[in-house]
C-alpha cells in the first residue's frame, strides 16, 4: 500500500506522540507532561483567548523587527555590494557586530526602550539586520556578470539599473536569506519575551513556570512556537517558488 | 589609416563604424596583458562582418571596446563619426548564453529596452519582434521554459527591439548543439536581410563565417592584430557546394592555419 508523500511525516509524528504518551504513562513520576496534557493545555489557552493574544503579540514584534531590518539592511547591502569601496570601509564594522548575539543586546534594549514591545522589536531588528546585510552584499557579488553586461547594453540610469537589473537578479538569494533570517527572528522573539515584556509566547512559557510550575503550559507554548516557526518557513518557501523569483534553480 | 585589404567596398560612403589604431592592455596585479594591438577596421552600413581567431586572442575584448563596455588604452572607436565612450542602446552586445533576463518573460525581455515608449508602441514593437524571431505562443513564458536556441533568438530580439545601429554578437550560437546552430544561422541571415542592421559577429565556426559574412576578419593570437580580411563575394542564398564557396572556405582555413582552435 502506498501512502501519499505528505502522509509519511504526519504518521511518523503521530507515532512519536503515541510513544511519548505511553512513556509518560508508564512513569508517573513525571519529568515532563505528556502530549495529551500539553494539547489539553493548548485547548485551555484557546478557551481563555490567551493563545491568540500571545501569538499575536509575538508575531507583531517579529513582523515589525524583521520588516524594519529588511527595509534598511537590504538596500544598504545592495549598495555596499555594488560599490565595493563602500563595502571595504563597512566590512570590519559588520564583522565586529555580527558575532554579537542579539541576546547580548537585551540590557541595552531595556535601557533604551524599557520593558515593552519596542525592546523586543529592537532585539529582533538587531538579530535580523546583520544576516540580511551580509546576504544582500554577497547576493550582489554573486550576480552573474552576463546579466550586468546585458543590462549595461541599454544605457540605463543608475537608479533604473538598480531597480531593473540588480534587484531582480538578487531576489532569489535574498529570499533564501530572508527565510533563514526570519527563523532567527523567531528564535530571538521568544528569548526577548522571556525578559523584556509581559506578553507573547516567550512570556507565556516563563510565566507558566513561575506561576505554579504549569509545565503542561510550558510544553503547550513550545509546541505552538514550533508550529508557527514551521508555518513561517513554509510561507517563505512558497514565496521562493513564485515563477519570476525562482529562476536561479534552473539557470547556470 | 586603413590597412590594405580592408578598404570598404563602397569608398564613397563614410564608414558606419571606424576603429582607429585601437589597443587594449589589461593591468593585472603583477603583470599586464596586451589584448589588442593596433586594430584598424572600417565597417560600412548594413555590412555583416565575422571575426575569427584563436580562443583567448582578444575577440571579446574587441567587441567590448567597440561597444563602449571597456575604454581602450589607445586609439578610438567611432560610429557615424561619433566617438564611442560608453554603452548605450544604439549598439547592443549579444552574449554566448545566459544573456536573457531569467526573471522576465519573453515579452518582458523584448520590452526591456523600450521603457520610454508608450504602452501601445511598446506592445507593437514586442509583437513585431516576437514574430521576427518566431517565438509566437511563448510571449508569457520564462526563459527557463525555452530551449537554448529560443533563448538566443530572444536575446537577438531584445537587442533588435531598441533599433540599434550596430549589433555585436559574441559567439552567439557557440553554446548550442550543431543542428540548432545551423538552423540559427539561417534565422540570423533572414533577420539580417529583413532588418539590415550592421552586424559584427565573433564565431569559431568557419562555415558560419563563410555562409553569413560579407567579410571575414581573421585575428592573430594574443595580442590580437588583424591578420587577414577575406571578402565573401557570393550573393545570398549561398550554395554551400558551389566551387566559389568551397574556394573561399579553403582560403579562410588556410588563413587560419592549423595552429588555431576551430
Ligand atoms: N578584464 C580583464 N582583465 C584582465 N585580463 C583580461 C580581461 N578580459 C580579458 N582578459 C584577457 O585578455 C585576453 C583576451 O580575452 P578575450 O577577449 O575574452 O578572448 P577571446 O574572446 O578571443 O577568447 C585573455 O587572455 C584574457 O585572459
Ligand atoms: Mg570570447
Amino acid at each position: 500500500m502506498r501512502f501519499p508523500v505528505w502522509l509519511r511525516p504526519v504518521l511518523f509524528i503521530l507515532a512519536l506522540l503515541a510513544l511519548w504518551e505511553i512513556a509518560i504513562d508508564l512513569h508517573p513520576g513525571q519529568l515532563m507532561p505528556g502530549p495529551v496534557a500539553a494539547f489539553a493545555a493548548i485547548g485551555e489557552l484557546l478557551q481563555h483567548g490567551l493563545l491568540l493574544k500571545h501569538v499575536v503579540a509575538s508575531l507583531f514584534r517579529v513582523t515589525w523587527g524583521f520588516l524594519l531590518a529588511c527595509v534598511t539592511a537590504i538596500p544598504l547591502g545592495l549598495v555596499l555590494g555594488w560599490y565595493r569601496r563602500g563595502e571595504r570601509a563597512f566590512n570590519p564594522l559588520v564583522q565586529l557586530f555580527r558575532p554579537i548575539s542579539p541576546l547580548a543586546w537585551i540590557p541595552i534594549a531595556i535601557l533604551w526602550f524599557g520593558i515593552g514591545d519596542l525592546s523586543s522589536i529592537f532585539l529582533i531588528f538587531v538579530g535580523s539586520f546583520f544576516p540580511l546585510l551580509v546576504t544582500a552584499i554577497s547576493a550582489v557579488h554573486n550576480i552573474p556578470e552576463v546579466y550586468i553586461n546585458a543590462g549595461r547594453n541599454f544605457g540605463l540610469s543608475s537608479v533604473d539599473f538598480f531597480v531593473r537589473v540588480i534587484y531582480p537578479a538578487v531576489v532569489p538569494q535574498l529570499l533564501v536569506g530572508m527565510r533563514i533570517t526570519l527563523g532567527i527572528a523567531w528564535l530571538v522573539v521568544v528569548a526577548a519575551e522571556m525578559i523584556a515584556v509581559n506578553s507573547g509566547l516567550g512570556f507565556l512559557i516563563v510565566d507558566a513556570r513561575n506561576a505554579g510550575n504549569r509545565y503542561d503550559l510550558v510544553v503547550a507554548g513550545m509546541i505552538v512556537i514550533g508550529v508557527i516557526g514551521l508555518l513561517l518557513d513554509l510561507g517563505m518557501r512558497a514565496l521562493e517558488r513564485v515563477k519570476s523569483f525562482q529562476w536561479t534553480n534552473q539557470e547556470n | 589609416m586603413a590597412l590594405p585589404g580592408i578598404a570598404i567596398p563602397d569608398q564613397a560612403a563614410a564608414p558606419k563604424l571606424q576603429v582607429t589604431n585601437l589597443g587594449v592592455v589589461f593591468q593585472g596585479n603583477d603583470k599586464t596583458i596586451a589584448a589588442l594591438d593596433n586594430i584598424n577596421l572600417e565597417i560600412s552600413d548594413g555590412e555583416f562582418v565575422c571575426l575569427v581567431g584563436p580562443s583567448g586572442c582578444g575577440k571579446s575584448t574587441l567587441l567590448n571596446a567597440m561597444g563602449g563596455f571597456l575604454s581602450p588604452t589607445s586609439g578610438s572607436v567611432s560610429i557615424d563619426g561619433e566617438l564611442v565612450s560608453g554603452p548605450d542602446s544604439r549598439r547592443i552586445l549579444v552574449f554566448q548564453e545566459h544573456g536573457v533576463f531569467p526573471w522576465l518573460t519573453v515579452e518582458g525581455n523584448i520590452g526591456f529596452g523600450l521603457a520610454k515608449l508608450s504602452r501601445s508602441e511598446r506592445a507593437q514593437r514586442i509583437a513585431h519582434y516576437v514574430e521576427l524571431v518566431q517565438l509566437q505562443g511563448f510571449e508569457r513564458s520564462y526563459p527557463s521554459d525555452l530551449s537554448g536556441g529560443m533563448k538566443q533568438r530572444l536575446q537577438v530580439a531584445r537587442a533588435l527591439a531598441v533599433n540599434p545601429d550596430v549589433l555585436f554578437l559574441d559567439e552567439p550560437f557557440g553554446a548550442l548543439d550543431s543542428i540548432t546552430r545551423v538552423m540559427m544561422r539561417g534565422e540570423l541571415l533572414r533577420i539580417w536581410q529583413a532588418e539590415r542592421r550592421t552586424i559584427l559577429c565573433v564565431t569559431h565556426d568557419i562555415d558560419e563565417a563563410v555562409q553569413l559574412a560579407d567579410r571575414v576578419v581573421v585575428l592573430s593570437s594574443r595580442p590580437a592584430r588583424i591578420q587577414n580580411v577575406l571578402t565573401i563575394d557570393i550573393p545570398h542564398p549561398r550554395n554551400i557546394s558551389s566551387p566559389r564557396y568551397l574556394t573561399l572556405r579553403d582560403e579562410l582555413l588556410k588563413m587560419i592555419g592549423l595552429a588555431y582552435e576551430i
